[in-house]
């Protein structure tokens, strides 16, 4: 029995290690693909070099978070069957579809269309190349909706029949079980969380070049880009965010219940605790800060509605409320710092003083890592919330676990910890180095050592090493003479 | 026969498809990188990198749609054979870590470049040997109780599964080989088909070793494979084999472009061939048959149409995908 748990639990933080490392890099490459897309429309439209080279300097970027993003990824496609073999049989012809259809619609048009986007530019023209960067930034977004579809019929199933064999059928309708009651909320509240990730490492790298040269134009127009994109997302973000809590109340109370703090019910009107220490042994919060009944006024718009706590839920069903109390705290904190930021730009900029302020370049520099801590945070707040469930109210998490020993479990979980931190040590250290180096005109591209890109034989030889320069747009189309 | 089971049957199809897909397309990657320390530092090294790097990513895809098609479409088959196989799917992941990183390390890290070169090389090796490994574990049958592995640790190290390993890692260098036969040009293309020729006679002793211990492995392949009248319908598999890998070899003697690289590929056919007619109709032997482990019918056709609507894009853009880049990588230091 005791065996059991201990590999369980080792198959959880395996699980949970994997999944966050993964995370961050989607998190990052979802935005900057878009952003990248942006750029070079803009460079299209415009014509003005300086979107180019905006562009080359972050697709260096981008190609080292994509193949991170891959890697990871595809351990995390396989680790359903290998550490949750009985999930993925009972679930399997519920969710396998919708990764399926990930794999089809998504996975492929990245990676399809992205050597073209990172080599191609001088290969096809400057439009099949923005076609092809508007498919990679599509096919993150797609990805995103698939497997936010799983992710949130875990959390709220509907539309499933239960097999002879145990097994979760999908009943009459694809549509309820896609498009299942949390669905849109952690759709809308993700993507946009990938978005102010994104634009927060922006603003940050554009921010450290200010601060070294404030007179640099192409961290200027990085910065200011990534400014506009923390003050109106920001707020977005934040009223999305509350309508997913509002969300989870109605369909997974105890999980908000966690968040709060809330051991006991309120039956009229239920304060917010801004900061306390729970304390699940006896099931209080210590050295509570809160607000009188406006918890009550948020999650029910009401000073006086009543809120129901985790006295209501048995012991076994409550999730463990101090990670979820903590990690929920540490994402809105973020947000709010993240609106503050914005304003802050926005203040600078009616002031005109957006390049002038190192204090705003400064803050701007320490917030560039943090949406990655926001959006790990809320997947703990989401994940542990869920506990002790890995289908809500249906299978326990304790019940879908493969047949392994803990040895086993211990051994892969000790290899993913010493090649992830090595080998995604190393490829952050790479990005930070790209970051370091301040943004110029004449930027490269995917520059590939001495070789080159590759090319068309028997075309005359050009300045290729430099894709995308306009002197060799668009490239040479002469057919391929090595005799196919 | 009902909807139900000729459905299944197109399903044990498209899986077959995305994992030959994947092995012949990922196959040439993996095998350049196993190849890899045999190439001289510098442009040759670069050369062979630069054939792949703009398509290593989609080939990888059909990994995770072999892998996910199989959750999708045979849950149980997937939920037995990865617990069976926990070891050898780990280590296949951490390979494919390394090696698809190093595709972007090398070039970021100069000073460090032979180490990202010998990831590149042990991420592919490892993999390599590591799904031939599951595959003959898979073969060699995997003990099921209530829906569930009930065999022990080490089941899946044994001769056959080294031997199996061993195969995959010799075919996937052949692939990767007159890969770059296609690819380079001069010096290196020789080079190229100097491996070509070893890999592929590798590939043929151990795709022959393989075939005759599964003759022995269990009596229901032996059955198939020597009476009538399955021998009949077995039979033109290692007789089209065999013709196939005459003209490899004496192709990879006198063609200087893509023909090697086709006639390897038609190789892995017939050996998929060869094992379809070994498993039929198990998916797991020696107990599960598909029907036993397919999704029902509803899971399936609703992805039967995702499948049948992406499919032809995806097999488009793929293509379209090579042949921008296609021809001989160049170096560009010559010019």
């Amino acid at each position: 029995m005791f065996e059991q748990l201990d590999a369980l639990l080792l198959a959880r933080i395996q699980f949970a290690f994997t999944v966050s490392f993964h995370f961050i890099f989607p998190a990052f490459s979802i935005g900057l693909a878009s952003y990248l897309a942006v750029l070079e429309g803009l460079w299209l439209k415009t014509g003005k070099q300086l979107y180019l080279d905006l562009f080359k300097y972050w697709l260096k970027i981008f190609a080292i978070a994509f193949a991170m993003g891959v890697v990871s990824g595809i351990v995390m496609s396989y680790q359903f069957g290998t550490n949750w073999s009985v999930f993925s049989d009972i679930a399997g012809p519920v969710i396998g579809p919708l990764m399926a259809y990930e794999v089809l619609t998504a996975f492929f048009l990245e990676a399809g269309f992205l050597g073209v986007m990172l080599f191609g530019m001088n290969k096809v023209g400057k439009k099949l190349h923005f076609a092809a960067t508007l498919m990679v930034a599509t096919g993150t977004f797609i990805s995103a909706f698939w497997i936010l579809s799983v992710n949130s019929w875990m959390q709220t199933p509907v539309g499933y029949e239960i097999g002879a064999n145990g097994q979760y059928l999908p009943g009459e309708s694809w549509w309820d079980i896609v498009f299942n009651p949390s669905f849109p909320y952690r759709l809308v509240h993700t993507v946009i969380a990938a978005y102010l990730t994104t634009a927060f490492v922006v603003g940050g790298v554009g921010a450290w070049h200010l601060l070294k040269d404030k007179a640099n134009l192409h961290a200027r127009k990085m910065f200011s880009m990534a400014m506009w994109m923390a003050a109106i997302v920001a707020p977005i973000q934040i009223f999305a965010g509350d309508m997913h809590g509002l969300n989870t109340l109605e369909h997974q109370p105890q999980k908000v219940m966690a968040m709060e703090g809330h051991f006991e019910s309120h039956p009229d009107g239920a304060p917010l605790i801004l900061f306390g220490i729970p304390n699940s042994e006896e099931k209080r919060v210590d050295y509570a800060i809160e607000i009188p009944k406006a918890s009550s006024l948020i999650l029910k718009h009401d000073l006086d509605a009543p809120l129901a706590g985790l006295d209501t839920i048995p012991d076994d069903e409550e999730p463990p409320v101090g990670i979820v109390f903590w990690s929920f705290r540490i994402m809105v904190g973020i947000g709010f710092a993240m609106l503050g930021i914005g304003a802050w730009s926005l203040f600078a900029r009616f002031r005109k003083k957006l390049y002038e302020w190192p204090m705003l370049h400064r803050a701007a520099l320490v917030m560039a890592p943090s949406g990655f801590v926001a959006v790990i945070a809320g997947w703990i707040t989401t994940e542990v919330g869920r506990q002790p469930y890995v289908i809500y109210n249906l299978l326990r998490t304790a019940d879908a676990a493969s047949p392994l020993d803990a040895p086993a479990i211990a051994a892969s979980l000790l290899a993913f910890v010493v090649v992830y931190f090595a080998v995604f040590g190393a490829g952050v250290w790479y990005i930070l180095h790209l970051m370091h180096k301040p943004p110029h005109a004449g930027e490269y591209g995917v520059k590939r050592g001495d070789t080159g890109p590759i090319r068309t034989a028997g075309i005359t030889p050009g300045p290729s090493q430099n894709p995308g320069d306009p002197d060799t747009l668009p490239s040479n189309h002469e057919e391929a003479t090595d005799g196919r | 026969m009902d909807v139900n089971v000729d459905l299944t049957v197109i399903w044990a199809f498209i899986i077959a498809f995305a994992v030959f897909a994947y092995v012949v397309m990922d196959g040439f990657d993996l095998g350049i990188g196993i190849l890899f320390p045999t190439f001289d530092v510098g442009s040759e090294r670069d050369r062979a990198m630069n054939s792949i790097a703009p398509v290593w990513d989609g080939n990888e895809t059909w990994l995770v749609l072999g892998g996910g098609g199989l959750f999708a479409a045979f849950p149980l088959a997937y939920a037995v054979i990865l617990p069976a196989t926990y070891p050898l799917i780990i280590a296949m992941l951490l390979g494919l870590v390394f090696r698809g990183v190093a595709f972007e390390y090398r070039w970021r890290d100069p000073g460090h470049r032979r180490y990202w070169d010998a990831a590149f090389t042990g991420g592919s090796l490892v993999a390599a040997m590591a799904q031939g490994m599951t595959l003959g574990a898979l073969l060699q049958g995997i003990e099921v109780v209530d829906r569930s592995y009930a065999g022990s640790w080490f089941d899946w190290l044994t001769p056959y599964t080294l031997l199996t390993g061993l195969g995959t890692v010799a075919g996937y260098a052949l692939l990767g080989a007159t890969w770059l036969v296609w690819k380079l040009d001069g010096v290196s293309q020789h080079h190229a088909r100097k491996l070509g020729k070893r890999a592929a006679w590798a590939t043929l002793v151990l795709m022959g070793g393989v075939s005759l211990y599964n003759v022995f492995l269990n009596a229901e392949y032996a059955e198939r494979w020597l009476t009538a009248p399955e021998i009949y319908f077995a039979a033109p598999v290692p007789i089209l084999t065999a013709v196939v890998a005459v003209m490899l070899l004496r192709a990879l003697s006198v063609d200087r472009h893509s023909k090697p690289f086709w006639l390897s590929l038609a190789l892995f056919f017939f050996g998929m061939a060869g094992l379809g007619v070994t498993m039929w109709p198990y998916v797991v032997p020696p107990g599960l048959t598909i029907w036993d482990a397919a999704a029902p019918e509803r899971s399936q056709i609703f992805m039967l149409v995702g499948v049948a609507i992406t499919m032809p894009l995806i097999i488009g853009y793929t293509a379209w995908a090579y042949w921008v880049f296609r021809g001989k990588v160049a170096d560009e230091g010559y010019h």
